[in-house]
């Protein structure tokens, strides 16, 4: 009997030290669709899939395959069948050259003399170029992995998932680092690949991508199966409510506070090649949201303000005194917190306890000529794990135990701790769920509240539009515009940010 | 509550894996042979091996959690020995001078360590096997390529003395530096930052960490117990021998990844270096006494310690 399905996984179980992360899920994939996969994070998304390539084993359940049953027992298995899984964390061989990285493990070889075979670099290029024009998109082949921006590696890792003759390819919240404009190049390609037959399992957290792309949803919570349908049957706020389990009614809560004195002011900040004359100022009390495109330059903008690099020419203001920032400890004792936008390469220390984390930056208030009261650390971690709701064992639990959400509002706790005046945000809430980032949202409305002020880098254009008082445009390391909230809309924005782009 | 104190105590049973197995092996020993090796003179001993490469071994641990390796410790024993066997001799200087110049002379060497690392960017890695190199040249050249002999009575009592008659002043320098070292680790701003710098540099230094100057300090403390080392020894062996420490630093790296401590940093506590070290005397004593020789000994201390790294991997991968 042929069945209607490419990919069948039903009941399936998993459990890791007796705790129950899928429990009898079913999932089922037709050819030729685009199937959105959706949930919390720990919800059980990645581990479904990494049962799916091979990389944990199932407890119980089945995997069905183009109607034959299936195991497979590494990545290498999996891909052999036609599964093909783009991660979201991407990794390439920088010190590779683009071609070599697609053909990876599968290289074209001059004569087949095992190990010791000659790669035919040639004709690897020439392939990878002849793929490149096929699918519209201009990197050339010879160029190493590291010269290429994090939008380009991604596309590059489509590419590499799509060469490989895939009939189901997995991709886990592909635009989490690239543009607008490389989206509708994905999405261009998704489209080309459903036409082909092929059918793709996309995980994302943003919920206008889903509506656009997706055929049918898939919703996971709790490693349950909540509902699978198709996406002209669901809509936005039904699709939260199944995934955190309560209906939210306002996704965006914003306080409204009136906007006191100018705290910050930042005038003809330059730095060499990547943001020229840069005017502008925050006032306590207001959120001010930073748009743009990937690579306009506004997280070196922040990083130097902040102190990690240099400008080449321009000054910063604090309550209308000069000051000067060389380090980020300079930044600091200026009572400014920059909450860096990669928490896993510049926020956390990943070998260290939730605790360690949260006190890294403000020990020495917790501190006595040079040795740690435990005590303090101990109740000021407490306080901040009950403040943020970050759900954790306890305080001692390594940081590497906690779901992404959980692990930003360590990071944001850590600066919390140092009661900054300033608070930068760098896209606050990438790769994190909905619960966890509303909670954030109501954190930073809180904040402008006490009279903070925030400056926060935004890509998710709803949520600037729906936080920010302000949104400041960077387009190509210039200031494009301003926006006040009666001017506010995705058009204005995208119009601000392309600026420079026809040029 | 219940729960929470479950969790508690597996995580210690986990970092008592290397304790268990010290003890199986110290029970082994003694089953083995009870009358030589478990007499209360001979366990004295075994501390009294083990606090040399113990001191050592404490400042090489907060190397390596800083994320880094120094290579140099075994010449700047040699270096700073010959140093206070030099100023020594009978009717020259007071006892003060040798002492001071021996651990000044590795706090030096640790300093250029940590210029080269900190500062100049260099590997640490390569920046200690050039000053290993240096070093060991200075040590040769400074004693004319011979052993210093000839050092007063009281140079050869600082660690050839007694407390209250049966401690031996090597075990009491050993005790107390531990214990000043695993306070300033755990304890204090400066401890907490050398973990922080090797979990996650970049993250340290977005947080404020004088990232550079951290480094230096703990390349410098290094240098500095190596000195002390060289100083022990000298006074240890009565001379200044400009060949002395060769493949100490070896053994300081063994007794920390015995510990338990990551080779990539960030990581590690300061009792399991204790055991590590504590461990490779008490394997060399052991063997000894059972007449095993020198040669198969060498065999056997690499085999502890990939086991002992293969464990760790095994611990950490169960997680």
């Amino acid at each position: 009997m042929k069945s209607d399905y490419v990919l069948e996984m039903k009941h399936i179980d998993k459990s890791f030290f007796g705790v129950k992360i899928l429990d009898a899920v079913d999932l089922h994939v037709k050819p030729g669709e685009v199937h959105a996969l959706i949930g919390e994070n720990g919800a059980g998304k990645s581990s479904l899939m990494k049962i799916l390539m091979g990389i944990y084993e199932l407890d119980a359940g089945e995997i069905i395959l183009n109607g034959e049953k299936v195991k497979f027992h590494n990545p290498k298995e999996a891909l052999d069948h036609g599964v093909s899984m783009i991660h979201q964390e991407l990794t390439p061989v920088l010190d590779m050259e683009v071609s070599e990285n697609i053909f990876l493990g599968r290289e074209i070889k001059h004569a087949n003399a095992g190990l010791m075979s000659l790669v035919d670099k040639k004709e690897q290029r020439e392939q990878t170029a002849s793929l490149f024009s096929k699918l519209g998109i201009d990197i050339n082949p010879r160029l190493l992995m590291r010269d290429l921006s994090v939008a380009q590696i991604q596309l590059v890792e489509i590419v590499k998932a799509i060469s490989l003759s895939a009939k189901i390819v997995i991709m886990d919240e592909p635009t989490s680092a690239i543009t607008d404009k490389e989206i509708e190049t994905l999405f261009e390609q998704i489209s080309r690949l459903k036409n082909e037959g092929v059918a793709i399992i996309y995980i994302s957290h943003k919920m206008d991508e889903i509506f656009r792309i997706a055929d049918r949803i898939t919703v996971l919570r709790d490693g349950h199966l909540i509902c699978t349908d198709d996406a002209n049957k669901l809509n936005k706020d039904q699709l939260i409510m199944m995934m955190v389990g309560r209906e939210i009614t306002e996704f965006f809560p914003k306080q409204t506070v009136e906007p006191d004195d100018v705290v910050l002011e930042v005038k003809n900040f330059c730095q060499k090649k990547k943001f020229q004359d840069i005017n502008f100022s925050l006032r306590a009390g207001e959120i001010v949201g930073v748009a743009g495109l990937v690579g306009a330059g506004r997280s070196e903008l922040v990083e130097c303000i902040f102190g990690i690099t240099h400008p080449t020419s321009g000054e910063i203001y604090l309550r209308g005194k000069k000051v000067n920032i060389r380090h980020p400890k300079d930044a600091i004792q200026n009572k400014i917190a920059l909450v860096t936008e990669d928490r896993k390469y510049t926020g956390l220390n990943l070998k260290a306890t939730v605790e360690h984390n949260i006190s890294l930056v403000g020990i020495n208030n917790l501190a006595s000529y040079g040795v740690i009261n435990r005590k303090n650390e101990a109740v000021a971690a407490e306080e901040q794990i009950e403040k943020m709701k970050i759900k954790v064992f306890s305080r001692k639990s390594m940081i590497t135990s906690l779901s992404g959400g959980n692990q930003q509002k360590v990071v944001l706790s850590k600066w919390l701790l140092t009661e900054p005046d300033i608070i930068i945000l760098d896209e606050p809430t990438r790769g994190i769920d909905v619960g966890a980032k509303r909670d954030i949202y109501l954190f930073m409305g809180e904040l402008a509240k006490a009279g903070k002020a925030i400056l926060m880098i935004s890509s998710e254009i709803p949520e600037l539009l729906g936080l920010s008082d302000r949104i400041l445009v960077i387009a190509a390391g210039r200031l494009t515009g301003e926006l006040k909230r009666n001017e506010f809309s995705q058009e204005n924005i995208m119009r601000l940010a392309s600026k420079f782009e026809a040029n | 509550m219940s729960e929470k104190k479950t969790n508690n105590n597996l995580n210690s049973f986990k970092e008592l894996g290397i304790f268990f197995a010290f003890i199986i092996i110290l029970a082994v020993l003694m089953i083995l042979s009870p009358k030589a090796f478990a007499r209360p003179a001979n366990l004295i001993n075994i501390l009294k091996q083990a606090s040399i490469n113990g001191i050592l071994a404490a400042g090489m641990m907060y190397v390596i959690i800083s994320g880094g390796i120094d290579l140099s410790v075994g010449s700047i024993v040699a270096l700073s020995g010959v140093i206070a066997a030099s100023f020594a001799h009978p009717g020259e200087y007071p006892l003060i001078v040798p002492i001071l110049l021996a651990v000044l002379a590795g706090s030096v060497v640790g300093l250029i360590n940590g210029i080269g690392v900190a500062y100049g960017n260099i590997p640490p890695f390569i920046v200690t096997l050039g000053t290993m190199t240096i070093v060991r040249g200075v040590a040769l050249i400074a004693a004319r390529g011979q052993p210093v002999f000839n050092v007063t009575k009281e140079f050869e009592k600082i660690s050839g003395g007694f407390i209250f008659g049966t401690i031996p002043n090597l075990v009491v320098y050993f005790v107390v530096i531990t214990l000043i070292l695993a306070f300033v680790l755990t304890r204090t701003v400066f401890g907490r930052r050398v973990y922080a710098i090797g979990g996650n540099e970049t993250a340290a230094k977005v947080s404020g960490i004088n990232v550079e100057k951290i480094k230096l300090l703990v390349y410098t403390l290094c240098g500095f117990l190596a000195g002390i080392a060289g100083l022990l020894l000298a006074s240890r062996i009565i001379s200044g021998n400009p060949t002395s420490g060769q493949s100490y630093e070896l053994d300081a790296i063994a007794a920390v990844i015995i510990g338990g401590v990551s080779m990539s940093g960030g990581s590690g506590k300061w009792y399991g270096t204790v055991i590590g070290a504590l461990m490779i005397a008490v394997i060399s004593n052991g063997l000894d006494i059972l007449n095993v020789s020198s040669h198969f000994q060498l065999i056997i201390k690499g085999l502890i310690i990939i086991v002992a790294v293969l464990v760790d991997i095994k611990g950490k991968a169960k997680k």
